[in-house]
């Protein structure tokens, strides 16, 4: 277990190189002249030669490589072109914001899809299992920002009930901005975790073991939760994984629709404004976040599967 | 895919007769009130996308001081927005670029994907490891994201939003033509057939490729929805398709600039999306079940 | 006489639509005496598992239901019980173990406690006893090092000893009766006789009746008194284990002997039973060996024979040698 933990965490290194190299080459040799990129066409040599130096840009290429991944790996993300705040405090600013309200959408997520599953496993083609199929079938189909702007417009605007904007301060005050849009995107999720969490219970269902636990006297309860849901976890793992980042790249919209701070609003606005280093900095931050889901789901899988666990 | 059959000289365990599939696949399609639905969502979808311009009644572009934020009424269906646009009208001619994306998206990232996962898997060793390395690292970002990071480094604009979104799609292709190809290489008569000398791309071409065919279609009709939500979320982010082009996902985005004026841009582009979304996913399940038994749930 | 432990009468099990169901077990009746041991064989598809599967109430309702019959355990009707009482019978009553031990066990759940669940389902007893009681019962099927197994996983074991712990699992609660359906096909040869001696042994140490499952008439001569005979859904002979072997009166039983392979044969090729077994509920009438039987005559193309009495103890349902047995008791009486 120790080992097979280790070879995982040995293997996200490479990766987070590779990912880096994979951004490098996107920002500084995909565009042609990064320079021109970033200011646009109507910018003049003189402009221009200012953002090559600062950024670097006019050193050989394989001296800019080792000097952007050496930034990189020590949080060296350079100076935002528009206000000049560092882009570490920047990151470091709206980040909490976006991984409170990935959480709080993956918990709401996770516990209205897990108990819809069942409900629909359990009475497979009657009229739950129809209502929650119809309900998956919208959840996949309504984009998540539409969503978040008609409960906006309905719970917020209409109703008064919630803040139309902005990330709160103090716990119950940021619980109260992050509601609506965590139930935004946990809706959608829940359409996802609900559909997964049928087909996985169905599967397991048909198992010998089940029908074991029957033979020895397991009432249903028993069955369905303690043998039935516990090894339908196995590729629900997987899928609550890959929920968390459908999540995070939904907040990204998300965050704009409501109009609150987040990782997502800051490359976003970076885009429009054509902040270099701030769009270099989210993309980096998204993908280590891509990276560490990835782990952290390995992780998960060893101590729901003892089959990893024990070897 | 079948023409391609066709041709093959050696024996090959293709896919049933094309007449066949599409019998099974209009026998599955019309047998269920919800892929009816769906089936004629996506006929009006595509109409109205290639007629926009005799069915709009008012220029998607022109704007009236005069007419801002209106409400619905019978001049103006789904009211102005607070340029005074007819949104009915917008909406109309923002169909042709999901529809548009929505097809030629998914298109390129087969072909691509297709490629690049043929090359790995047909010719192994150092290439494969390369390809198949960096394909499973981008398949681990949602599409979405990735398509964010990319549009982030190239910016918006009609062919950046095409590119986006294909690369955002070939990482899949990629690893479903490996996988595809891996098995299709095992086979007997492809064996048989590099032990008679034919050539690499004859085999490529004639045997491998027609039958890695019915996943990859399989996968190019369940994106067709993908990529119009892509499309859509690009550009309500501002990202795809730049204003002032109508674009569903942009019609949302003015509609949330102007959420004191009028809430009826955001609720109308909103639910055509979803209504096209959801006929594409239930018509590409249907292609799923009748063309790749195997893959379906 | 004793009153039979468990008596099923007349069962008859159902799947598919209720429109067109297809009947895959019908009329079976047979009796276990306490503590004894019958066993029945049959090709797959000849309604066995099935019949073993519904005593416990445990075929998948849709798309099965029973649709006929009782099956009396300790004189009371199964059938008639409500639903919720069965997980009462299961493991403490009747324990049931199955053909696959590889997918048998919980994969995600320490041996220890899948054996202590069944225990804490039926019995109240502090953790500590029943811990004592699990290891109690792994060292009884022969598992060695059995305090140190408790925390692996179904993984760690391999398909003879985790039919062993099955085996502990079913008989934690003392039952009256053990339910064997196939416990031995999935295994090797040799593992496949340890498992029966301890079936065997256990039966005589614990006094469980045992009800065993098999399409091999020398595992079930192996384990027990009694035998039932079933093909395409109904019982063809019922007889103990000597009289099958010594004078099996069903033609099909006889097919069965004659394919089972021998010490003392020189044959180039085993026997085997021309044709197949008909698919369940495609024989309207008639026997459903007709097709493949050798001593059929046309009185058997359109009526099912009853069971006819052979001797004290057997029974058989043929129309050719039931006149043939009476023919020969007439000679004899005669002469």
């Amino acid at each position: 277990m120790a080992r097979y933990l280790l070879l995982r965490l040995a293997d996200a290194i490479p990766t987070v190189l590779l990912v880096l190299t994979l951004v490098f080459i996107a920002m500084r040799i995909l565009p042609g002249d990064p320079a021109i990129a970033a200011l646009g066409d109507m910018a003049t040599p003189e402009q221009l030669e200012i953002f090559r130096e600062r950024m670097g840009l006019n050193a050989p290429l394989w001296l800019q490589y080792i000097n952007f991944v050496w930034g990189m790996l020590t949080l060296d993300f350079g100076t935002s072109l528009m206000n000049n705040q560092s882009v570490l405090r920047l990151i470091a600013y709206n980040l909490p914001y976006t991984i409170e309200l990935t959480i709080v959408a993956m918990i709401m997520g996770v516990g209205v899809g897990i108990p819809l599953g069942v409900l629909a496993a359990t009475h497979r083609n009657k009229a739950a299992d129809n209502a929650v199929r119809g309900f998956s079938l919208l959840g996949y189909a309504v984009p998540d920002f539409y969503l978040g702007a008609l409960l906006l417009i309905t719970f917020s605007l209409n109703m008064g009930l919630f803040p139309i904007n902005g990330g709160g301060e103090g716990f119950l005050d940021r619980m109260h901005h992050v509601f609506l849009p965590a139930l935004t995107l946990a809706l959608v999720k829940a359409a996802f975790i609900g559909r997964l969490t049928r087909t996985s219970l169905l599967e397991v269902f048909g198992k010998d073991y089940i029908r074991t636990a029957r033979a020895k006297g397991a009432r249903e309860p028993r069955v369905i939760y303690r043998h039935g849901l516990r090894n339908a976890l196995l590729p629900l793992t997987t899928g609550i994984g890959l929920s968390t980042l459908a999540t995070l790249s939904g907040s990204v919209a998300i965050e704009l629709v409501f109009n609150r701070p987040g990782i997502g609003k800051l490359l976003i606005s970076a885009i429009s404004e054509r902040d270099y280093a701030v769009i270099q900095g989210g993309v980096v931050i998204f993908s280590l976040f891509v990276v560490l889901i990835n782990l952290l789901m390995d992780l998960v899988y060893i101590v729901v599967d003892p089959r990893i666990r024990v070897q | 895919m079948a023409v391609t059959t066709e041709h093959s000289q050696l024996p090959s365990p293709s896919l049933a007769p094309e007449p066949k599939a599409l019998s099974r696949l209009a026998y599955s399609l019309f047998s269920r009130t919800s892929t009816i639905f769906a089936f004629a969502v996506v006929v009006i979808f595509v109409a109205v996308a290639v007629f926009a311009p005799l069915i709009a009644p008012y220029d998607p572009l022109a704007q009236s001081i005069l007419r801002i934020n209106k409400l619905p009424s019978t001049a103006n269906w789904l009211g102005t927005d607070q340029f005074g646009r007819d949104v009915l009208s917008r909406m109309i001619y923002g169909s042709r670029n999901s529809l548009i994306f929505g097809l030629i998206s998914p298109v390129l990232a087969a072909i691509c994907g297709t490629v690049l996962g043929v090359v790995a898997g047909y010719f192994g060793g150092i290439v494969d490891r390369v390809i198949s390395r960096v394909i499973d690292l981008l398949l681990a970002f949602p599409e979405l994201l990735l398509a964010i990071m990319i549009a982030a480094v190239l910016g918006g604009g009609f062919w950046n939003v095409i590119a986006v979104i294909t690369v955002a799609f070939v990482p899949g292709f990629a690893r479903v033509a490996r996988a595809s190809t891996l098995a299709v290489k095992q086979e007997p008569y492809i064996e048989a057939a590099v032990a008679i000398g034919v050539s690499t791309p004859v085999i490529i071409f004639r045997h491998v490729i027609p039958n890695i065919a019915a996943p990859i279609v399989v996968l190019m009709t369940l994106w067709v929805a993908s990529a119009i939500r892509l499309e859509a979320s690009l550009s309500f982010l501002g990202i795809g398709t730049q204003p002032p082009n109508p674009s569903w996902g942009n019609i949302i985005r003015d509609g949330l600039n102007n959420l004191f004026g009028s809430p009826w841009p955001i609720i109308g582009a909103g639910f055509a999306i979803t209504c096209v979304v959801l006929s594409f996913n239930l018509l590409g399940d249907v292609v799923r079940d009748v063309l790749d038994p195997e893959i379906s749930e | 006489m004793t009153v039979p432990l468990l008596k099923v009468d007349n069962l008859a099990v159902e799947f598919g639509p209720k429109s067109h169901p297809i009947r895959v077990v019908d009329g079976v009746s047979f009796e276990i005496p306490p503590g004894g041991a019958v066993g029945i064989v049959g090709e797959s598809g000849s309604g066995k598992s099935i019949t073993s599967l519904s005593i416990l109430r445990l075929i998948s309702e849709p798309p099965g239901r029973i649709v006929q019959g009782r099956i009396e355990f300790n004189g009371v009707n199964l059938l008639d019980l409500p639903r919720s009482k069965m997980p009462d019978i299961r493991g403490r009553d009747i324990a049931m173990i199955f053909q696959e031990p590889m997918s048998s066990l919980n994969p995600v759940m320490k041996i220890g406690d899948q054996i202590g669940e069944a225990i804490m389902l039926h019995e109240d007893m502090s953790g500590e006893v029943r811990r004592r009681r699990v290891i109690e019962m792994l060292g009884l099927v022969g598992i060695p090092d059995p305090a140190g197994r408790l925390d692996s996983y179904p993984h760690q074991f391999s398909g003879g000893m985790r039919q062993r712990v099955m085996i502990a699992m079913a008989l934690a609660c003392n039952p009256k009766l053990l339910i064997a359906d196939e416990p031995t096909t999935a295994l090797d040869v040799t593992i496949q006789a340890q498992v029966l001696d301890l079936i065997h042994k256990l039966r005589r140490t614990l006094n469980t009746a045992v009800l065993l499952i098999s399409h091999d008439l020398g595992v079930i001569a192996d384990v027990c008194e009694r035998v039932v005979v079933m093909y395409a859904g109904r019982v063809v002979e019922e007889a103990d284990v000597r009289s099958i072997f010594r004078a099996p009166q069903h033609p099909y039983t006889r097919g069965l002997l004659q394919s089972i392979p021998r010490l003392d044969d020189d044959r180039d090729r085993l026997y085997q039973i021309p044709g197949s077994v008909p698919l369940a509920g495609s024989v309207k009438k008639g026997c459903p060996f007709y097709e493949r039987c050798s001593l059929r005559i046309d009185k058997c193309a359109e009526e099912m024979p009853p069971m006819f009495s052979f001797g004290t103890d057997q029974r058989a349902a043929c129309w050719v040698t039931a006149r043939q047995a009476d023919a020969q008791a007439k000679e004899a009486t005669l002469s």
